[in-house]
């Protein structure tokens, strides 16, 4: 075991090891770690006393690899951090280029990059739904989510040529123009999310037994939120406004009406709540846009080869997850010197230990689920 | 006119014809094992199929459809790759324990056969105090999975089975108290006294509300007893990857899934045989036209129809609701059931008494 | 009162329960809802969109003829180093020497479909094909020469 007798002492002071604590491994192959994380957790029974995160299981070192690509060719690498919000971080890459480069980009690609986040951001809440029931025991929510989902899927496969990592966001714009179909297609699927959604609350929302499971469990106070560094839903469900579209608005963001969504209950259903909640707003941001596409150009009209002066660059963006930031330190060559992206899932996770201690293994799995972890995003 | 009890008549008096006593007695009980061992086989492929079915069309899915017409042949191809793969037994397990567990947990589901009844006089024994017996014979389950859970020498493994232990304890209460409700208003322990009293009406008819408080205290608390989700809280395999069977492979790993669809048979089918009258076909009252349509459809066919709504119900809610906590679950037990179940046995009792019921 | 919550308690618990499980009905008996494609059947009927990408291909027109001119733009533009450019000289009627693809090998174990080659590509000589069954059975089948054997570029391409 991992180290066990120090975890023991630390976790439980003056027990000295012995009379029913004990650790145990989850993951890194797990159904409830949704990939290769391995928590190490100290137990007393049921009850978790400490709960220890090891990550590294699937690092592929993307920041190291994107200093031998170009600015033109690391876009599609971030990609395969966050895959459930794969057009989001293209979209932070391709922001810090152009805030390098001065490229303006068209008001026509900008509505478009926004549409393309908005959808993404509705697909992963939309699988994390249906994860998270899973977590808890409800499988069939699971693919009740993947109906809906499979649409926004489609949606993408017919205008970017790929259903998840569709690498559609190049610096100065998109790379190629939407397809026709493109708005009827998202109208279609508006008008089957609307018809679907009080399904949500049917089966899983309005549930007793899930309400159970939700309400009063993983409390995260604003101020431990703030100092985790927490961002995203898991920040929102504590209350802390932390969304960039609102807070440091990119794109066209500052034109949108729609709410910061921000919950006071600090639990579990909290955090549910807003990602529930998120979805309906960014219905609305697509309802607003899907119309008014404005006519132009797609792309700015970019040299063929990027050159970044020299000096550092930071963007950050509002990913499904959170604030993810691209942070470029250019010498003034065509591939950046260093690269580090500022995830959101790596501070979310590491509020576990945090709100776990004192609960259920069963709830454990719960508070996994609301804090929406993408192992890839955590490791890089 | 044909029927289950005309056929072993029918063999009973062949044997006696042509044997002694003694020899006709022991080949009977080879006859009914080998039933039993086949009927066994035959709801394991079933069951299994239907669950299948009955979770992909709630999940907008297919279901299988590959194997055989329709996928009829799905259970046994799954059947046969259990038995082809190899059954571990991991190198620090008790191996005595380890290799015993799921024979025992087969060996108890088997005993439960013995007082159901199939269809009209088509009973293995008809014990006296037949309910009492599977109330005490059921119990014996948890042992199966607490040596399970203990020898398997696996953390996981070991919580499941205490999950899976004080769940059975505590929720066989008030399925006991619930069956008590049905005891109390027949006044009798035997099967088949209790389904010769619904001949004018079932009991969750002629019952009134307590029967009604009854029925679905005993549909939860026998959906936990069996571990069945939401209560499968000893496999939990979001949290406990498998729980008490997470080190069994091959054919050991298929008696306990076996088992857990035999038991949701057995109390499914207890549920029918105390509140929806086991194989006695819908009578109302005096009415005999409607009664004696009602008696052409063979009670076999009543029994089995059900006995699987029943386990249709249970699938359904299998397929609906998610996990509860292990805490929560000792509370909707402790707090909820219990108190409701107790309560409910002393109105039913009072309706007895006073005659209240039809 | 406590009796009177106690009861609210149960009863709104029995019905919020009783809304999932109708739910699970509605699925469970309407089964035009299903939406289950089952794919190897339904490979004549599957209709992939133009713009899918599955792999890298070079269009041919019907006198062997590509649009490559060799420029290597879509080599450079590869993040993975997936295709390679093997040009020649070919010695054209007047005696002049002029550059042209000998092979454009394309590793298709490498590639991840970005579309970046297409994109570079200034004689749009190489396109995204809507292939998706790449499953081989040895790994040198994945490497393709993505030129016909014997094609020449075509007029006017520059």
């Amino acid at each position: 075991m991992y180290r066990e007798t120090e975890i023991i002492k630390e976790a439980t002071p003056g027990s000295n090891g012995e009379a029913g604590v004990f650790t145990i491994n989850v993951g890194p192959q797990h159904p409830a770690t949704h990939g290769v994380l391995h928590l190490v957790i100290t137990l007393s029974g049921e009850t978790i006393l400490k709960v220890e995160p090891h990550l590294g299981y699937i690092h592929r070192s993307i920041e190291k690899m994107c200093e031998s690509l170009t600015y033109r060719q690391f876009i599609y690498v971030t990609s395969r951090m966050d895959y459930l919000s794969a057009h989001i971080n293209n979209h932070a890459c391709a922001l810090c280029v152009e805030k390098g480069m001065q490229i303006e980009v068209p008001p026509r690609a900008q509505v478009i990059r926004v549409l393309m986040d908005e959808l993404t951001r509705i697909a992963s809440h939309e699988l994390w739904w249906g994860a998270m029931a899973m977590d808890l025991g409800a499988f069939t929510p699971f693919f009740h989510a993947f109906r809906e989902r499979e649409s926004i899927n489609d949606i993408m496969e017919e205008t970017c040529g790929a259903r998840l990592t569709m690498n559609y966001m190049v610096p100065g714009g998109v790379m190629q123009d939407i397809h026709p179909n493109f708005q009827n297609r998202v109208k279609e699927f508006l008008r089957l999310y609307k018809r679907k959604i009080h399904e949500y609350d049917e089966l899983v929302t309005g549930n007793i037994i899930f309400q159970n499971r939700m309400k009063g469990i993983g409390l995260l106070t604003p101020e431990d939120a703030v100092s985790y560094g927490c961002s995203g839903p898991t920040a929102r469900g504590s209350g802390v406004s932390s969304d960039i579209r609102k807070v440091l608005p990119y794109e066209i963001y500052d034109k949108l009406e729609f709410d910061e969504v921000l919950e006071t209950g600090c639990d579990s259903f909290a955090r549910y709540v807003v990602r529930i909640r998120e979805m309906q707003q960014s219905i609305r941001i697509i309802e607003q846009l899907i119309d008014t596409i404005p006519e132009g150009d797609f792309q700015a009209k970019t040299k063929a080869v990027l050159k970044l002066p020299k000096g550092e660059f930071y963007t950050r963006v509002e990913t499904a997850r959170g604030e993810l930031g691209v942070y470029i330190v250019s010498e003034g060559g065509t591939t950046p010197y260093r690269i580090k992206f500022r995830s959101p899932g790596f501070s979310n996770l590491s509020v576990l230990d945090h709100i776990a201690r004192g609960s259920k293994i069963g709830d454990l799995v719960a508070m996994m689920g609301t804090l929406d972890l993408v192992i890839p995003d955590i490791d890089r | 006119m044909w029927s289950l009890s005309h056929i072993a008549n029918e063999i009973h008096t062949w044997l006696s014809n042509t044997f002694n006593p003694t020899w006709t007695l022991v080949i009977e009980m080879v006859l009914a094992g080998v039933a039993v061992i086949g009927l066994f086989a035959a709801l394991g492929l079933v069951l299994v199929l239907m669950e299948r079915r009955v979770a992909a069309w709630i999940q907008i899915r297919l279901g299988p459809n590959r194997v055989g017409p329709l996928g009829l042949l799905q259970s046994l191809a799954d059947t046969l790759k259990l038995i082809v793969k190899e059954g571990l037994t991991p190198d620090g397990a008790d191996k005595v324990m380890f290799n015993v567990a799921p024979f025992i947990a087969m060996i108890v589901a088997m005993l439960l056969m013995a007082p159901i009844a199939f269809a009209k006089d088509f009973q293995l024994w008809d014990l006296n105090i037949g309910v009492l017996f599977v109330t005490a014979v059921s119990s014996i389950m948890v042992i199966s999975i607490l040596m399970a859970g203990w020898s398997s020498n696996n953390k996981y493994s070991l919580m499941g089975a205490m999950r899976s232990g004080a769940q059975i304890v505590s929720y066989e209460l008030s399925a006991g108290l619930s069956i008590m409700t049905i005891v109390v208003l027949t006044g009798s322990l035997q099967v088949s006294d209790i389904i010769h009293s619904q001949g004018n009406g079932w009991w969750i008819f002629k019952g009134h509300l307590p029967v009604w408080i009854a029925f679905i205290t005993f549909m939860i608390a026998v959906t936990a007893e069996t571990n069945r989700a939401p209560f499968d809280l000893a496999e939990a395999e979001s949290e406990l990857t498998a729980g008490f069977h997470t080190e069994y492979s091959g054919m050991k790993f298929a008696l306990f899934f076996l088992a857990e669809y035999i038991n949701v048979f057995i109390v499914c089918a207890i549920g029918a045989t105390l509140f929806l009258g086991g194989w006695m076909p819908l009578h109302f009252g005096s009415n005999n036209a409607f009664n004696d349509a009602m008696d052409y459809i063979p009670s076999s066919i009543w029994f089995f129809g059900k006995t699987f709504c029943l386990i249709f119900l249970i699938m359904w809610f299998r397929w609906t609701f998610p996990r509860l906590r292990i805490d929560q679950l000792l509370n909707l037990e402790w707090k909820y059931l219990l108190p409701i179940s107790m309560i409910n046995l002393l109105l039913t009792t009072a309706m007895a008494i006073l005659g209240w019921h039809f | 009162m406590f009796l009177t919550d106690y009861i609210k308690d149960v009863t709104g618990a029995v019905k919020s329960l009783a809304t999932g499980m109708k739910r699970t009905l509605y699925y469970f008996t309407h089964h035009k809802e299903i939406i289950t494609q089952e794919y190897p059947d339904n490979r004549d009927t599957l209709v992939l969109p133009e713009r899918f990408k599955g792999e890298v291909v070079m269009p041919h027109d019907e006198k062997n003829e590509h649009r490559c001119t060799g420029c290597t733009a879509c080599e450079l533009a590869c993040p993975n180093g997936t295709i390679k450019v093997i040009t020649k000289f070919d010695i054209s009627p007047e005696g002049k020497k002029k550059k042209a693809i000998d092979k454009l090998v394309y590793h298709l174990e490498l590639c991840t479909m970005c579309n970046l080659c297409v994109e570079a590509c200034p004689s749009d000589a190489i396109k995204m094909a809507q292939t998706f069954e790449h499953s081989v059975y040895d790994r040198k089948q994945l490497t393709k020469i993505l030129n016909h054997p014997g094609s020449k570029i075509m007029e006017g391409v520059e």
